[in-house]
């Protein structure tokens, strides 16, 4: 693609995409170490996680104030305006992502006093491996510009529903078996919960990649395979 | 910010709905010459009837020298030639019997700077349909002077000086003034050359309000060299680009994910 005629133009669009790979970044950072903090039950990490959220929100204030100076001063077309849409829309979802990955982290601290088996946690393990996987992806797709991969993505959260609604049904059996694991399990259940709405983030992110590459939205209906809204607790 | 919302909207549904007018415009293989030099090349268009076409593209790219094919303005320049067929209302403008004079006070025409002639503002207006002959009495020229003041929404500034000197209004109004001039006459089709790029940011507002008013009883072409003004008044934009017609569509989607990516360049900057 040719560059723009005037130059400091897209220094601004080439900072604003920074700006949001900086965003990412930290996002997969925090969502690692709560991960890690959750295993390890190590509260300075989930403070650390606490901590760094910070950085998250004020990213996204400036990346939102920036766009709406591009908007206000550039009168932005076609691509250039897809980008700046798509990446106030990215900032925002990051922004969840990070308060998510934050939950987590605050979760950790909350049962940290809480003796509990290894295995109770390797389904949030996995599904932690799989929303790493998927914001990975999504934020490479966005910056290489590749739909392809951005569909991939978005193809793909059907596995972190999958391994959720597991996680949801294992978590229930522990409760049942013993009323004293209800406190650890219900948060560890609000853990798994985050790591879902996390990966339906990214699958946002996917098709706001898909809008900035191809100029239109994805109409086709979502992959969803949540369907612990449906669950009932049933005694056997 | 309710206008706007609805003047969005009610440029949607216009766009949604063009595909049902007939074209007003049809040209087809339509190519320039300038002595040795090709200006034009092939170019085929249809503007639909009542609706507004911008014809957008850097300088040199054939826009102005295309709007004024569409009145044989270019017959007035020794050296061009023109080919190819356009036809208004499904009459070819180009046949040897068609009467020309005819022809332009069917399609007016609105330059870039404002001309109002050295005369009043009533004598402006009045000259089109009293050397047409469009009227045959003084009561009936006041009423067409009036309305077409009207219509150009310049009425309520200047009647009570009808017969001061056109000249001496501002930029805008003079500009509104040839607007209400090239009306008079009755034409269906309203060719304007960058009408807005003498006037200050008010004055282009009362124009650009002026064209999506107009849009209801006539078919406007203008050309412009502002983004956002084709992006504010128009529902199908041209781009022009060396002398061919790059790509033509329905505004909302030459703006947003234009198809070529020249036209996607000029837009957004990138080169032009």
């Amino acid at each position: 693609m040719n560059d723009h005629t005037v130059r400091s133009y897209a220094e601004e669009l080439a900072a604003l995409d920074r700006k949001l790979a900086q965003m990412g970044g930290i996002c997969e950072d925090l969502l690692a170490w709560s991960s890690d903090a959750l295993e390890r039950r190590d509260p300075a990490l989930a403070g650390k996680v606490i901590d760094r959220d910070k950085a998250v929100d004020q990213l996204q204030n400036e990346i939102e104030e920036q766009a709406i100076q591009i908007i206000a001063r550039r009168q932005p077309m076609a691509n250039d305006l897809r980008q700046i849409m798509a990446v106030t829309r990215i900032a925002s979802d990051l922004e969840r992502i990070g308060d998510l990955a934050k939950n987590i982290s605050k979760r950790v601290l909350a049962i940290a006093g809480e003796t509990y088996p290894r295995p109770l946690i390797s389904g949030l393990q996995r599904m932690v491996e799989l929303a790493l996987a998927q914001l990975k992806d999504v934020l490479d797709a966005y910056s290489e510009r590749n739909a392809e991969l951005a569909l991939k993505v978005w193809h793909q959260d059907e596995q972190i529903d999958a391994t959720y609604n597991s996680v949801f049904r294992e978590l229930l059996t522990y409760m049942m078996e013993d009323p004293r694991n209800i406190g650890l399990c219900t948060h560890l259940l609000f853990g798994a919960k985050n790591l879902e709405r996390i990966g339906d983030h990214a699958t946002n992110i996917a098709e706001t990649v898909h809008f900035v590459v191809c100029g239109e939205t994805l109409t086709d209906d979502r992959p969803k395979s949540d369907t612990t809204s449906s669950m009932l607790l049933v005694q056997k | 910010m309710d206008h706007r919302i609805e003047e969005a909207t009610s440029a949607l549904l216009a766009g949604a709905v063009l595909h049902n007018h007939p074209p007003k415009v049809q040209a087809r293989r339509v190519s320039v010459h300038y002595g040795g030099k090709q200006a034009l090349f092939d170019v085929d268009l249809d503007v639909p009837q009542n609706s507004v076409m911008s014809l957008i593209g850097p300088s040199g790219c054939g826009k102005s020298t295309f709007l004024r094919c569409i009145n044989r303005m270019n017959d007035v320049i020794p050296v061009a030639k023109v080919s190819g067929d356009i036809h208004v209302d499904g009459q070819n403008i180009y046949d040897t019997d068609l009467d020309v004079v005819e022809l332009r006070a069917r399609v007016g025409m609105v330059f870039q700077k404002p001309n109002p002639f050295p005369k009043s503002i009533y004598e402006n207006v009045a000259y089109g349909p009293r050397i047409h002959g469009i009227t045959s009495s003084k009561s009936e020229l006041d009423g067409i002077v009036e309305t077409s003041l009207q219509k150009a929404g310049l009425f309520g500034e200047v009647k009570d000086r009808l017969h001061d000197t056109g000249t001496g209004l501002s930029g805008g109004q003079q500009q509104r003034l040839c607007i209400a001039r090239a009306i008079a006459t009755r034409p269906d089709v309203i060719l304007m050359d960058e009408p807005c790029s003498a006037l200050d940011p008010i004055a282009t507002a009362r124009v650009e309000e002026l064209i999506d008013e107009l849009r209801e009883n006539y078919t406007i072409m203008i050309v412009t060299h502002s983004m956002q003004q084709a992006a504010r008044v128009s529902q199908r934009t041209a781009f022009f680009h060396l002398g061919y017609l790059v790509e033509e569509g329905e505004t909302n989607k030459i703006f947003t994910n234009p198809t070529d990516q020249r036209t996607q360049d000029y837009i957004t900057g990138r080169f032009g």
